[in-house]
């Protein structure tokens, strides 16, 4: 009996009328918990019933407490035919097992209907008593923490960084049981929705009792993810990092605790970098076999095949015995998985960066005979995995960093993809104790850049030089990661997102021949978007990528590629050549005058960008740069095995290698078409820039403006003969468009940072392509980031500290004057940070002043911008104190911080998952109504848990999955939903050390005292 | 290539204030794009003409979810579902609630029924305001009508409180409720002049004057928390029967004659006009006197303001008085009548003559 877990329902308001005649409610709600179910009385003839109920008391094991959902049902009372259910809330529990989470639940719920949406709201109170000492519990796992977030979560600090976790659950889709054509829609979905919520409980309790056994006390970077299998059934799987996390006292954030945003080189997460061994073109072996049932290609896309043909062997393998070259061997090699989810480090953490690793399979699905035994899709990854492993040591790297996992599914082909970034950590954190140091410390600014394989080795052809800033490690001439710019990473300019899109017909086929296609395709498609994101970086003069995606996505008659990443010029790389263009046929005058043309369009486009994104990096002194090391010809000897394709493949070596310029050969109408999408894509209007990391490089003042929004759109391709070029046209307008369309909405925010964009690609029906985008808008300081550049275009982190220090009281002043507010007062209120708005309603605010009236009270706020809000400072106090404000304001954001607060408590990770359905369509708005209210549903339910569990903000918010169904003949939709993240609590930041990238105007005249609800 | 979906939904709901309006005016999608499009949004953010389209589409769709919660405001500031800064809740309920002078003018001292309803095409065709606009604006009259219908106490705190409008708008909605209540006639040709501004300001007077919760008023003005149990929507019967006893200020001889000399002693040499306002005493006295004899009969109630117009207004402007003029005059005319010993209906006269006197102000004009 090792917990009590006591309810109490409270209140209900704004109930749908459910009796015609009399325009009322009879409601009353059952609690449920595991089989045990308590009902309240009925409380007659209202829409806003006040129950009161007493404690409901379940006495549960807390393994259950830790699987299982509260599940609340309102129903109305109806005493001549069955009651009727007006909707569920299904609440997580597992918050309150963690004794430095949150400590009761208590607030306004969304009552939540799977037909109907959101039908009023319900005020529950829930508390949970655990009995005994928890680690005795085998079986559970309470008490260790969970993090979305991909770094050392702020006001922790990382004691020991243990390594990779993984688990994953299946089951049979209730969508798919036979029991499912007898019964309701709502009764199906509520269904599904009650498994996935109790098999997310259960994989978390699963990883919690890996990371005890392991030794820690938490899980990073814990991305769990769906495989909705459909006939074959319901996979439920999750990887994070263990790690065993201290909290800092609140006295002393700053040692390394990474809270606050900034660029400071000492509290954010150390860097790692990373260099790209993307430059070598894609070698691919395609091994497929037959393993009973199941049927696997896999496809190997970097330079090592793994396993080469023996792919199915892994999985009790033990640990690899390959080529070890690296001399330095640390623990990490005797894991077996030596990942990290993290995609931002404590300092000192990282050392080298060897590039990004990547490994894709296509696998047939079958259906899962047994739940309990999950062991293929367990292999599955397992091989992947593998690979990947091999890959890194390939590039003579002991570990993968920014690692994740992820699947495409159309009917029974499922594409399994994992991705990493090499790298060499430092021991010292693996082991907790400092063990052998690195021999030379590289300066901390540039040592992520140095390579970490033997020059002479090389896995990869790549031109070396003397790093740019250090001048005695090697670099790369490009590097391409899939984690966050190491904060003391110095850049040139700043950065901007760059994308490769692409799209590939493929014919129709069932089973193996359908899978074989597919998986030829791929290494193709890579190559592709490789050289895309290859041409583009040049195009913008860069030189790094960070935060790379891919994602390849199927469908039935089409392969979807989108490969997102932030581009950067960092100063310790040489700068990158030009493009040059060739044409294959040099007789044809015509011809030559195009490749003019379009020769003279690339350099006039590259010296924009330049311009734009303020890319000037300092002279070269010639006599510095060593002379370029002699081209490692003995690479071949690496390479293991080759298939037949792959030979082929490698004479398409982008060689940049050799050459200055990257030479694009014109010789038919696809390159033409090329270089034409190349030169389509459109800078951001002024104002804005974008990335898809968490912060743009190159912009330190971040004010407090926060937007963060999800879009979705659904194109129908309606021409029967589309071909490959027309169908990448189609794709990159449509993601083009849809920056497009954010630039726009949020114009007001100006100047401001979409970050974290993070774009979604599926296909979800044969002529349809959907793209999904959830990210966030900053604002930031214009002038200080211009005065900046100017200043010291290529300053590296540590100094920008003292700089900014005096901004701060600029800023005031600056408000201040621009609309004769005083500063003082905004810094008190700070409720909600609408501040981009308030510019545009000062006349309606005039007329709402004389009003007295309450409604809103005390929401808890963090911070607010500076400049637009100093201007509706004042009436924002007035509104503190008119309105009683029952709604707790609640920002989200995808990143792992808000700017200008600090992050004072970690409430508990919020896992979600909703399903809606219609059967009015059209009187629903059609699909586009549909879907947006399901979105601001599923906000809101984030929102009311989040405030509920007394937090005030969502950080690391993604939203997993959208999968949309719809079929307007019949009127019909259906759509899944999953987000996740971690509630937070953030108070204003009131440090008075100085924080270079919070420039807030609060943080000189503000009591954070507000902050607290 | 079709889009068959495009959704953006930001965390805290995002509204341009300028799409509100047309949204509230009634266009439709695409009259709101060309409105935008010529209105430069696009140079200004290099965007193209399917952004516009998109970004209205969204916001259309916001409205269209909000209108519910707008129906009953006091709910948006504790609904869950969107995430809205309080000062933006306000601009959406204050704009809302807002409407056009034109349209309120033509429904002001209607019946709020379906039968006016259903005229509203011919007031949409006629004030050349969108007939969608009309019906929100109709609507708005008759959802505020039954909500304060049933409620006691005063009237616009209650139209305040309950649909959280600022202080000015909360004004109007009294006076329609209090029009429509009253079935005021203000269609007919000769009160075309006036615009609902002017009704507006004569309700207020009405309202705090002549009601039964105007009379708890009188005595605790300040404290607006006193709660009177009648509503201000009617106007106090007892105080009608008591204008009654006014008649005698014309029907008794004397007392005519003694008011008429009084007042004309005290305008003498005062303006241009005063042979008119000795010629004409007697009429406009009698006028006024009447109206206020007869508000026992709801019909003469109804005609209240044409009562004035025709009775006192116009003969006023034939004679070319100046608002200054009617000012002096109503002036003296109102204080002498506490001169005449035999009048013994000080207080009735007082309440009766301050509105008559304010209402006449705001009315004396082109």
């Amino acid at each position: 009996m090792p917990g009590k877990l006591k309810a109490k329902i409270v209140a209900g308001r704004h109930l749908p009328v459910m009796d015609r005649a009399s325009d009322l409610t009879d409601a009353f709600v059952e609690v449920k918990f595991g089989n045990t179910t308590f009902k309240t009385d009925v409380y007659p003839k209202s829409l806003n019933p006040q129950w009161n109920s007493e404690w409901f008391k379940f006495e549960v094991d807390d393994e259950d407490l830790q699987d299982e959902p509260l599940q609340i049902t309102v129903l109305d009372h109806d005493t001549y035919s069955a009651n009727d259910a007006i909707g569920k809330v299904y609440i997580d529990i597992d918050p309150l097992l963690c004794s430095e989470a949150a400590s009761v639940i208590s607030g306004w719920f969304p009552i939540y209907d799977t037909i109907h949406g959101i039908r009023g709201e319900i005020n529950v109170l829930i508390k949970v008593e655990l009995f005994n000492d928890l680690n005795r519990f085998r079986q559970s796992s309470c008490g260790v923490k969970f993090f979305c977030t991909t770094s050392i979560p702020r006001c922790y600090r990382a004691a020991m960084v243990h390594g990779f976790v993984e688990e994953l659950v299946v089951n049979e889709d209730p969508e798919y049981q036979w029991i499912d054509r007898i019964r309701t829609p709502r009764a199906s979905n509520e269904a599904r929705q009650r498994l996935i919520s109790l098999m997310s409980g259960e994989l978390q309790r699963k990883i919690g009792l890996k990371v005890l056994e392991m030794g820690g006390n938490a899980v990073v970077g814990y991305l769990q993810c769906f495989d909705l299998e459909g006939e074959s059934g319901l996979v439920v799987r999750a990887i994070g990092t263990a790690c065993t996390l201290d909290k800092l006292t609140s006295g002393t954030p700053a040692s390394n605790a990474c809270n606050s945003p900034s660029k400071d080189g000492k509290e954010s997460p150390l860097a790692h970098g990373c260099r790209s061994t993307h430059n070598s073109p894609v070698h691919s072996t395609c091994s497929s076999q037959r393993l009973s049932q199941n049927f696997s290609v896999s496809v190997p896309t970097l330079i090592f095949t793994g396993m080469g043909s023996g792919g199915s062997a892994g999985k009790e393998a033990g640990p690899l015995k390959t080529l070890l070259r690296q001399q330095t061997q640390t623990a990490l090699e005797q894991r077996e998985f030596p990942f990290f989810t993290l995609t931002s480090f404590p300092p000192g953490f990282l050392v080298h960066v060897g590039g990004v690793v990547s490994a894709r399979s296509v696998k047939l699905l079958d259906r899962i005979h047994n739940p309990d035994e999950p062991e293929t899709r367990d292999a599955w990854w397992e091989e992947i995995r593998q690979e990947i492993k091999s890959h890194a040591k390939a590039l003579g790297c002991h570990a993968v960093v920014g690692y994740s996992e992820s699947t495409s599914i159309c009917e029974e082909v499922c594409i399994l993809s994992a991705s990493g970034t090499a790298a060499i950590l430092n021991p010292r954190y693996i082991w907790g104790t400092l063990l052998a140091r690195f021999e030379e410390q590289s300066p901390p600014s540039c040592g992520f850049c140095h390579i970490p394989y033997d020059e002479l080795n090389m896995p990869f052809p790549a031109q070396l030089t003397y790093c740019y800033h250090c001048r005695r490690q090697k670099v790369p001439d490009v590097l391409f990661t899939t984690i966050d710019m190491p904060p003391e990473a110095a850049v040139t300019g700043k950065g901007c997102l760059i994308q490769a899109r692409l799209c590939r017909l493929k014919k129709k086929a069932q089973g193996e021949v359908n899978a074989t296609a597919i998986s030829n395709l791929l290494p193709f498609m890579e190559y592709e978007l490789h050289t895309q994101l290859m041409n583009k970086l040049k195009l913008r003069s860069m030189n790094a990528l960070f935060g790379l995606h891919i994602q390849i996505s199927v469908g039935e008659n089409m392969l979807l590629g989108l490969a997102s990443a932030t581009g950067v010029y960092l100063t310790a790389l040489p700068a990158p050549g030009g493009i040059q263009i060739a044409g294959k046929t040099p007789g044809d005058l015509n011809n030559e005058h195009h490749i003019l043309t379009i020769q003279k369009r690339i350099n006039d486009t590259i010296a924009k960008n330049k311009e734009l994104y303020q890319i000037n990096p300092p002279e070269l002194t010639e006599e510095l740069v060593g002379s370029p090391i002699p081209e490692p010809r003995q690479r071949s000897r690496l390479l293991r095995s080759h298939s037949e394709s792959s030979d082929e493949l490698s004479e398409l070596d982008l060689s940049h290698g050799k050459k200055d310029a990257f030479v694009l050969e014109i010789d038919d109408t696809d390159a033409v078409e090329d270089i034409h999408s190349l030169l389509t894509d459109n800078s951001p209007p002024t104002g804005f820039y974008s990335c898809n990391t968490e912060l743009m490089p190159g912009i330190y003042n971040w004010t407090s403006g926060v937007q963060m929004f999800t879009s979705v759109r659904v194109f129908r391709l309606i021409h029967a003969n589309l071909t490959n070029q027309g169908l990448n046209k189609i794709f990159t307008d449509l993601c083009e468009n849809l920056l497009k369309s954010f630039y726009f909405k949020l114009r007001s925010m100006i100047p401001c940072c979409l970050c974290h964009l993070n774009f979604t690609v599926a296909v979800p029906e044969e002529e349809l392509i959907q793209v999904a985008v959830t990210a966030v808008a900053m604002t930031f300081d214009k002038d200080h980031s211009q005065e900046k550049s100017a200043d010291k275009p290529t300053t590296k982190g540590c100094n920008e500290t003292e700089e900014q220090l005096q901004f701060p009281l600029e800023l005031c002043a600056d408000s201040s004057s621009s609309n004769n507010q005083p500063s003082s007062k905004i810094s008190g209120t700070a409720s909600v940070d609408y501040g981009s708005f308030a510019d545009r309603c000062s006349t309606w605010l005039e007329l709402l002043r004389l009003k007295a009236h309450t409604i809103r009270r005390g929401s808890v706020k963090t911070s607010r911008r500076t400049q637009s809000l100093a201007h509706s400072g004042d009436h924002t106090h007035k509104y503190r104190t008119q309105f009683h404000n029952s709604v707790t304001v609640v920002k989200m954001t995808p990143l792992s911080f808000l700017p200008g607060t600090r992050i004072i408590k970690y409430l508990g990770i919020i896992n979600m998952f909703f399903i809606r359905e219609t059967t009015s369509l059209r009187e629903e708005g059609g699909v586009s109504g549909f879907l947006h209210s399901f979105i601001a549903e599923v906000f809101a339910m984030v929102r009311a848990h989040v405030a509920a569990l007394g937090g005030n903000a969502v950080v690391s918010y993604s939203m997993k999955e959208c999968v949309l169904m719809e079929n307007p003949n019949k009127n019909q939709a259906q759509c899944l939903i999953n987000v996740s993240g971690d509630a937070v609590i953030c108070v204003k930041e009131t440090d008075q050390e100085p924080m270079p990238s919070t420039t807030n105007t609060g943080q000189t005249c503000s009591s954070g005292a507000d902050g607290a609800t | 290539m079709a889009v068959e979906l495009d959704v953006f939904v930001g965390n805290t709901t995002i509204m341009d204030e300028e799409v509100y309006q047309l949204w509230l005016d009634g266009y439709t999608v695409n009259d709101a794009v060309k409105v935008r499009m010529e209105g430069g949004v696009l140079e200004e953010c290099e965007a193209s003409a399917d952004v516009l389209l998109s970004d209205t589409m969204d916001q259309y769709r916001t409205f269209h979810m909000c209108e519910r919660l707008l129906h009953s405001p006091t709910k948006l500031a504790n609904q869950l579902l969107f995430q809205i800064p309080p000062h933006r809740q306000a601009i959406l309920i204050e704009r809302y609630y807002a409407f056009d002078d034109a349209f309120v003018r033509e429904v002001l001292g209607k019946k709020l029924s379906k039968g006016t309803k259903k005229d509203l095409d011919d007031i949409s065709a006629k004030t050349s305001v969108t007939l969608k606009s009309c019906r929100r604006q109709f609507d708005n009259f008759k959802r505020v009508f039954k909500v304060v219908e049933e409620l006691k106490g005063p009237l616009v705190e209650n139209i305040r409180q309950h649909f959280l409008l600022s202080d000015k708008l909360a004004r109007d909605y009294a006076a329609i409720v209090f029009f429509a209540n009253n079935r005021f006639e203000t269609g007919k040709r000769k009160l075309q002049y006036l615009t609902f501004q002017d009704f507006a300001f004569c309700a207020g007077q009405l309202i705090n004057n002549w009601t039964v919760g105007a009379v708890g008023k009188a005595h605790t003005f300040s404290c607006i928390d006193n709660l009177v149990d009648d509503m201000d929507v009617d106007l106090d019967k007892e105080f009608l029967q008591e204008l009654k006893e006014l008649k005698i200020l014309i029907t008794d001889k004397d007392l005519l004659d003694q008011h008429k000399s009084l007042v004309c002693t005290a305008l003498r040499g005062k303006t241009k006009a005063f042979n008119e306002m000795e010629a004409n005493f007697k009429n406009l006295s009698r006028g006024l006197v009447n109206i206020a004899a007869k508000l026992t009969n709801t019909k003469d109630v109804r005609d209240f303001f044409i009562d004035l117009v025709e009775k006192f207004i116009e003969p006023c402007r034939s004679d070319r008085w100046t608002a200054a003029d009617m000012r002096l005059y109503l002036t003296h005319y109102t204080n002498s009548a506490h001169i005449l010993d035999t009048f013994k209906h000080q207080v009735v006269w007082d309440r009766y003559m301050g509105v008559i006197k304010s209402c006449i102000f705001k009315m004396y004009h082109d």
